[in-house]
């Protein structure tokens, strides 16, 4: 007996330690990148062009690129989301082609995002000769974020509840009113978080951008949807690792990283707090 | 009128339904468009041919063997299994179509060059040893050598062959042996060290933290998963790469061990996730009837709620042995991208998604190396694919169980 309690304290102990273990790295992580950055982010790194083999001046082109990658990735792709996840919810039925179409989505979201970048590049830069564009990084980020944003709706869709349908429908309403009327202002705050995610995990893809969109050096805005932009992963790649000064342009790459680990937490933080904010206000009900 | 616009909705929504079959057919065919044609061709460029002198008996040779010759690690073509009888004949004398300045001067090869294609084949007529290589165009009815026949590339040859050179001259090596052994390394020590962290995690929020840990706790873990994979490649190149070189005092920090850790830092969210899931499915019922006979908490979780969610466990394994494989740019940061065969994990090694993404910028369009990176990125897609299927069977036998 005494040696099981002996086996549980230390099995528990075991388990503590290295879940405090793995909270210790990200704070570690995210500590050494905002100590390290906290200096170097000022109004002019971030209004500024970058400077002497990007070892000074600022990343204004390469926020700029990032903001515009994830507007056009998100302006088509999260309509084009939404609508399938509700096709899928609301008009299909059980049955073989739903359970395909669900496989596929979750085969999409595996696959590598480098594979997502050469699929890409063979397509909208070299067949449909978009070249080295805003307009065919976009796109190919849009097919990589598609996943999220069909399962965060369809998760959505699916905890409406399914009287509200029905008395919907019993009121003689069509099906396309019970969707636009009833069924979106209730799931709107969980589509919302899919969203939100989605400009996360696109404004920090690399591998998917190397070869559509992204430009080693160029210090000037983008004009068109046709121009090649600097996006804030591919720069702090390039700063770290091939830069023409690796040493010096160091503490840039700590600046880059800090900026666009904000972004990204900051945008995740958003959409968290917008779920557990809905959460607690419907289960209040 | 308002029935037309309901259709028309409807149409576009179904439409839309579709988007996720087409985006990966469309990817399938055009991933396979692109590397088509490498495989069941010769690795030598279109516009080059090898020739020997006529009364050579050789009449095939092997890429790899060209590349012995040229790296003159091959100089006798009895190693190449010929039975050659006289000593002069046997010895390999190399020639590339620069070195005709060594035997013509200037005035012998004319104003434009246009004697060239015959002082080539005199040549190679009259040295028995010789192995040339030579612009196809110099192959005409005059001729007076022989040309020989590079063997294609197999896809034998493609997987297991132990050299990745892409941009060799004359014959490239397209070897990818090293590089599914360095990815293979790389993503299954990552596993090996996220995976009991990754379990120890799940148990602690399904099974011990209270709520208000719990409500900490996940958070953070989203938080991991929400960082992009390019600043933990920083971070494991300015804190853990220098970390791994003074720990093991190696000349580079640049490892597999490197990468392992950073892929198993990145994997943990995904194993806890799902982890954590799995073992909250474990009915309360069931936990109960095993405190009532005796057991106490660790006995409980140990024998009662893994087994239980062992498939789903298996799960979250391979959905983070999924990501850590196809993980690029992280990778491509810290393990420092030597194309050779590892021996140990304390060295330099290269996987497959560094390669295409270190690579695909200075290969051109449509070449041989241009179609080797992208059968390298259809070998990820099928991998993935199988994976992400075999993840898909575990959860539907799962809820089948279930009910």
């Amino acid at each position: 007996m005494k040696r099981n309690y002996l086996f549980e304290i230390l099995a528990f102990t075991i388990i503590r330690v290295l879940s405090a273990m793995v909270i210790l790295v990200l704070l570690a992580i995210l500590v050494f990148i905002i100590v390290r950055g906290a200096s170097v982010i000022s109004w002019e790194f971030l209004t500024e062009m970058p400077q002497e083999g990007m070892t000074k001046g600022g990343i204004l082109p390469a926020i700029i690129g990032t903001l515009s990658l994830v507007a056009v990735s998100i302006v088509w792709a999260f309509p084009v989301g939404v609508m399938s996840a509700i096709f899928m919810n609301e008009y299909m039925q059980q049955g073989w082609y739903k359970r395909l179409i669900r496989m596929m989505t979750n085969n999409l979201a595996g696959i590598p995002s480098i594979v997502f970048g050469l699929f890409g590049m063979s397509l909208f830069v070299n067949d449909l000769k978009f070249g080295d564009s805003i307009l065919a990084g976009s796109l190919t980020l849009g097919i990589l974020t598609l996943p999220v944003i069909i399962r965060t709706t369809e998760e959505a869709l699916v905890s409406v509840d399914q009287t509200f349908r029905e008395a919907s429908l019993a009121l003689g309403a069509t099906r396309l009113q019970t969707i636009t009327k009833v069924i979106l202002p209730s799931a709107i705050p969980n589509i919302l978080t899919g969203l939100i995610l989605s400009v996360g995990r696109v404004s920090g893809e690399t591998a998917p951008i190397l070869f559509t969109v992204a430009a080693y050096f160029l210090p000037k805005l983008p004009s068109s949807l046709f121009d090649q932009v600097m996006a804030l992963p591919y720069h702090l790649y390039v700063i770290t690792t091939s830069g023409t000064n690796i040493e010096e342009s160091r503490p840039m790459a700590y600046g880059t990283a800090l900026v666009l680990l904000i972004i990204v937490l900051s945008v995740n933080g958003l959409a968290y707090s917008v779920k557990y904010y809905y959460q607690k206000s419907t289960s209040k009900n | 009128m308002k029935r037309w616009g309901e259709k028309l909705v409807e149409l576009i929504l179904m439409v839309s339904g579709t988007v996720s079959i087409v985006a990966v057919i469309l990817m399938t065919v055009f991933l396979f468009r692109e590397a088509s044609g490498l495989i069941g061709h010769s690795a030598v460029e279109d516009d080059m041919c090898v020739a020997v002198n006529r009364k050579n008996v050789v009449d095939k040779i092997s890429a790899q063997e060209l590349r012995q010759i040229f790296d003159k690690e091959v100089t006798k073509w009895s190693a190449l299994g010929q039975t050659i009888k006289s000593e002069d004949e046997d010895s390999i004398l190399l020639f590339r179509v620069d070195d005709i300045v060594q035997y013509y001067n200037e005035e012998q090869l004319g104003d434009s060059l246009q004697y060239v294609p015959k002082l080539v084949s005199a040549l190679i007529d009259s040295l028995p040893g010789i192995l040339a290589f030579i612009p196809e165009k110099y192959i005409s009815d005059e001729f007076k050598g022989r040309k020989i026949n590079v063997a294609p590339l197999s896809t034998r040859e493609f997987i297991f062959g132990i050299s990745w050179l892409p941009t060799a001259k004359p014959a490239a090596q397209f070897g990818v042996w090293p590089l599914i052994l360095g990815t293979l390394w790389v993503s299954l020590i990552a596993i090996l060290i996220a995976l009991p962290v990754g379990i120890s995690c799940a148990i602690y929020l399904s099974e011990l933290a209270d709520w208000r840990w719990r409500k900490i706790f996940k958070p953070l873990i989203d938080l991991l998963a929400g960082i992009p994979s390019v600043v933990y490649g920083f971070f494991g190149l300015v804190v853990i790469v220098p970390m791994i070189q003074n720990t093991f005092g190696l000349p580079v920090g640049e490892t597999a061990l490197a990468g392992s850790i950073v892929l198993a830092i990145m994997a943990l969210p995904t194993i806890i996730s799902i982890a954590e899931d799995a073992l909250r499915s474990a009915p309360q019922a069931m936990k109960e009837a095993s405190y009532a006979l005796g057991a106490n908490r660790w006995q409980t979780i140990y024998k009662v709620v893994l087994p239980y969610s062992l498939s789903g466990i298996a799960a979250a394994a391979i959905l983070g042995i999924g990501r850590a494989i196809g993980e690029t740019m992280a990778v491509l940061m810290v393990t420092g991208n030597a194309a050779v065969v590892p021996h140990s994990i304390l060295e330099p090694v290269r996987t497959i998604p560094a390669t295409i993404a270190a690579e695909l910028g200075e290969a051109p369009q449509g070449g041989q190396h241009y179609k080797a990176l992208f059968l390298l990125a259809v070998i990820l897609f099928i991998i993935t694919f199988v994976l992400n299927l075999t993840v898909d069977i575990i959860s539907r036998r799962r809820n089948a169980n279930k009910n």
